[in-house]
């Protein structure tokens, strides 16, 4: 059966009665990000569509609330409106996904989806200020709160961020929100080699002039800055001069449009049956990382090398999971058939103890299993 | 007189205690283990320092390793056991209990790998946080969250309590700037949590970690972010009327899209009271003080000044002086950075640590100054403005038993109002014991009983730090 609340209250009960008769309750947002993990199938669906509005925005607490079902583009209007922005810059997959629909705040929370500018503003977790869930138990759990720094008592927001789902129904999320630079600037430079790719956007973000963006794709790098328009001036004159390489330059909504492409993964989409991995390492480990794939990869860097996204027309799994772990990062199969993501594990194998804990905790708050079971790996 | 209880100590482990020492010295060579009284007398409390218990025992492990076979020892002996980074803890979070344990990670403090292209290095929880900042002078790199401990305070204190500072505002606190840790479990499994990349598979238990104040394993390394440095920095400190105008002032930059790097704000007490100390030039016929930081080369610190300088203006601003040398700006940074120590001279005082929306800042400073006349004592605000994470000091004399109990219940009637206006009991310093029995305002019976189900994930029988963060009633144990 599929429910689709339209109030809390309403979604509150939906749960207790689904914990009653211990039916499995997947949870679907949007549905634009529906394929990340492994498919749900469950007794019932839950949608959180219906759980719409913001609830508190104070622009000069930079601060915002919103139920988990708002969407994206509702947010990030009203904070245009006031010359905000979330900094973590989440991004869009409906293209590369091959999902339609409407993106919604809950969703970006609950798979920690956090775009360029990560690697200086910190991931969706670090903007996460606090969360309501109802658990597995069917009780209703206030977690952190509306406050820039809080350190009562266990972290439940930043547990619940990220976990897909399995371990409760988030029912509204509350954010931090940061001014919207005045202006921005990319600075475009021919790659010769991936290494010296990597050396440039590496170069760029250990440099004092605030890179807000390093990717890297079609042979070039993109280095974002941002800030006053004076200010934009004289860090790139001077980000120019320390990096020594010709560059072109790119303003306002062309440089925009830009880091859309590298969030969204413009240069992957197609074509569409090409599997997309998304591997985290350190950024002075990608090097080795890549060195190991076959010729024929499709390549995206992002976050400055932390972030490589690889597009492939063969298995991959093979090498990328042993490369991950030897870097100490992690390999997920981000963009495969159903198959595919039931036959491996879409996210790289925890640890024994680690999948211990993991285990525990997701019997900590759904004993019995009720949220979007083996959503993330086959017991969590 | 202190009102804060502590369990009733384990007979049988006290009984036992000879043979626990003999096992621990078993563990560790004997220069990591500590066992005469007077030398334990030097971990009984941490900066909470009117609530004091001599341990059973400390150890001052070398490695991981030594942690681990201590921690797996304590476990099968069921012994307590408290972990310790420097005891600067104001929360009472690192005071020990008579049949406890106190693993001290203080003789860990190298540096293991500095990895500048990723930003990152791997520390030994012992380390200081300035030591860390100060490594990293020569390569321009520096660690972002900087509490007023930073000499003494480690790194793993600071992972376990998710410290702040002033200049957290702009780069965030120990949660933001931790990528992995080392952690050993109370069964003596050494754990990896998160690692050098950006993120990590699974459930975020770095984040869960981080704050969890010592009661679900000790850390041993951390792996941190670090950033490059600016081209400059440059306090300006700008004297008001009142704290109305400042907190206004305050609201009006973050508006105007300006996130200075730190806001700190300080009230005439506290003014008055650091400036007989430290004599940084603060001028004394103002209500209210903001020191605001801003970075950048010297032509983009000037046009944010400038416009700072406006907005100031706009709020009635009285006293402006802004830092023309490195001399002028660390002299404006010393009269903040003294106000503990200072007003530490003039009476004892605790130190409270609730956060709260910043738009209700002038009805909560109205609202500490009615509380505290209540109970007939003084307070001194000192706080970081942009995030609204106020510490007020009431001051009190540790020799009247009355007026410490008094300054207390001031403090916990501060706290509540704190939560009652949407904020929180403690923004950095932790819960510990000093804010334990107050979670209830802050959470529901149902809230705690969830983090107690998902602390007994890693501690089920209570073993590590547990007098600290909840309550000693209805604590929620697996059947």
């Amino acid at each position: 059966m599929i429910h689709a609340p339209q109030t809390t209250d309403q979604a509150v009960d939906i749960v207790r009665d689904n914990v009653a008769h211990r039916r499995t309750l997947g949870i679907r947002g949007g549905g634009t990000r529906q394929s990340l993990g492994r498919d749900v199938s469950a007794d019932d669906e839950l949608s959180v569509a219906g759980l719409t509005g913001i609830t508190l925005y104070e622009p000069a607490e930079l601060v915002m609330s919103a139920r988990v079902g708002t969407p994206l583009a509702a947010i990030e209007q009203q904070l245009l409106s006031r010359g905000q922005m979330m900094a973590f810059e989440p991004p869009d997959y409906r293209a590369v996904l091959g999902s339609d629909g409407v993106p919604t705040i809950g969703g970006v929370f609950a798979t920690n989806a956090s775009g360029p500018r990560r690697v200086v503003s910190g991931a969706a977790r670090d903007h996460l200020l606090g969360v309501t869930l109802v658990n597995g138990r069917g009780e209703f759990i206030r977690a952190g709160g509306r406050v820039m720094k809080n350190v009562t008592g266990l972290d439940v927001t930043k547990l619940a961020c990220g976990a897909y789902g399995t371990l409760g129904l988030m029912t509204e999320v509350t954010f931090k929100v940061l001014p919207r630079p005045a202006f921005e600037r990319t600075l475009l430079l021919q790659a010769e080699s991936l290494t010296d790719a990597l050396a440039l956007m590496t170069g760029a973000l250990a440099s004092p002039f605030e890179v807000s963006g390093a990717a890297f794709r079609n042979q070039e790098v993109l280095l974002r800055l941002e800030g006053f328009p004076n200010s934009v001036d004289y860090r790139v004159g001077a980000l120019g001069k320390l990096l020594g390489r010709q560059a072109r330059t790119m303003d306002g909504e062309e440089s925009t449009a830009a880091w859309q492409a590298v969030s969204s993964l413009a240069a992957l989409q197609a074509p569409s049956n090409a599997e997309i991995w998304r591997v985290s390492v350190a950024p002075s480990k990608a090097a080795a990382l890549l060195e190991q794939l076959p010729a024929n990869c499709r390549l995206l860097l992002d976050w400055s090398g932390g972030l490589v996204w690889v597009a492939t027309s063969t298995p991959l799994e093979d090498v990328l999971r042993p490369a991950a772990k030897k870097a100490g990062g992690h390999a997920m199969l981000f963009r495969a058939s159903a198959d595919r993501r039931h036959t491996i594990s879409p996210f790289q194998p925890l640890a024994a103890g680690n999948k211990r804990l993991t285990q525990g905790l997701k019997a900590s708050l759904d004993p019995s299993g009720i949220f979007n079971p083996g959503k993330m790996y086959e017991d969590i | 007189m202190t009102q804060i209880a502590f369990p009733v100590p384990d007979p049988s482990i006290i009984a036992r205690r000879s043979e626990i020492i003999a096992g621990l010295a078993r563990l560790v060579p004997p220069e990591c283990l500590i066992t005469e009284a007077d030398e334990r007398r030097a971990f009984e409390t941490d900066a909470l320092t009117s609530y004091r218990r001599l341990p059973l025992a400390v150890v001052l492990p070398r490695t991981t390793e030594q942690v681990a076979a201590v921690l797996r020892y304590c476990h099968e002996q069921g012994v307590y056991v408290v972990a310790r980074g420097a005891g600067t803890s104001l929360a009472g979070g690192a005071i020990p209990q008579e049949d406890a344990v106190v693993i001290g990670i203080s003789k860990m403090k190298e540096v293991l790998a500095l990895d500048l292209p990723s930003r990152t290095i791997t520390v030994q929880a012992g380390i200081t946080n300035q030591a860390i900042s100060e490594g990293l002078i020569e390569h321009d790199f520096f660690y972002a969250p900087d509490p007023s401990s930073q000499l003494a305070c480690t790194i793993g204190g600071n992972i376990g309590m998710n410290s702040g500072g002033a200049h957290c505002l702009k780069y965030g606190v120990t949660a933001n700037n931790v990528l992995g840790v080392t952690m050993v479990t109370i069964t003596g499994e050494i754990l990896e949590i998160g690692s050098d990349a950006m993120d990590s598979a699974g459930l975020d238990l770095l984040g869960l970690v981080v704050g969890s104040e010592g009661q679900l394993g000790i850390v041993t390394e951390a792996i941190l972010r670090i950033l490059p440095k600016a081209e400059g920095a440059r306090p300006v400190l700008f004297g008001f009327e009142t704290s109305q105008q400042a907190g206004a002032a305050v609201a009006a930059m973050i508006g105007a899209g300006i996130i200075p790097v730190a806001i700190e704000f300080m009230d005439k007490q506290a003014i008055e009271i650091t400036e007989a100390f430290a004599h940084a030039g603060y001028p004394l016929d103002v209500g209210a003080l903001l020191i605001v930081e801003v970075e950048g080369s010297d032509a983009e610190m000037a046009a944010t000044l400038e416009a700072i300088v406006a907005i100031a203006r706009q709020h009635g601003v009285k006293v402006i002086r802004e830092s023309q040398s490195a001399q002028e700006a660390a002299l404006i940074w010393k009269g903040r950075k003294s106000a503990f120590g200072a007003t530490g001279r003039i009476a004892d005082y605790i130190c409270m640590d609730g956060t709260i929306p910043t738009g209700r800042l002038p009805e909560v400073l109205k609202g500490i100054d009615d509380i505290v006349e209540r109970y007939g004592l003084r307070v001194a605000n000192v706080f970081h403005a942009g995030d609204g994470n106020l510490h007020p000091l009431v001051l009190f004399n540790i020799n009247d038993p009355e007026q410490q109990i008094k300054a207390e219940e001031a403090g916990n009637d501060i706290l509540r109002l704190c939560v009652e206006v949407g904020g929180c009991l403690t923004g950095e310093h932790g819960v510990g014991i000093e804010k334990r029995d107050l979670m209830p305002f802050q959470f529901t019976p149902v809230e705690l009983e969830q983090q107690m189900r998902i602390r007994a994930v890693f501690d089920p029988k209570w073993l590590l730090n547990p007098a600290k963060v909840f309550p000693l009633d209805n604590r929620w144990m697996p059947q």
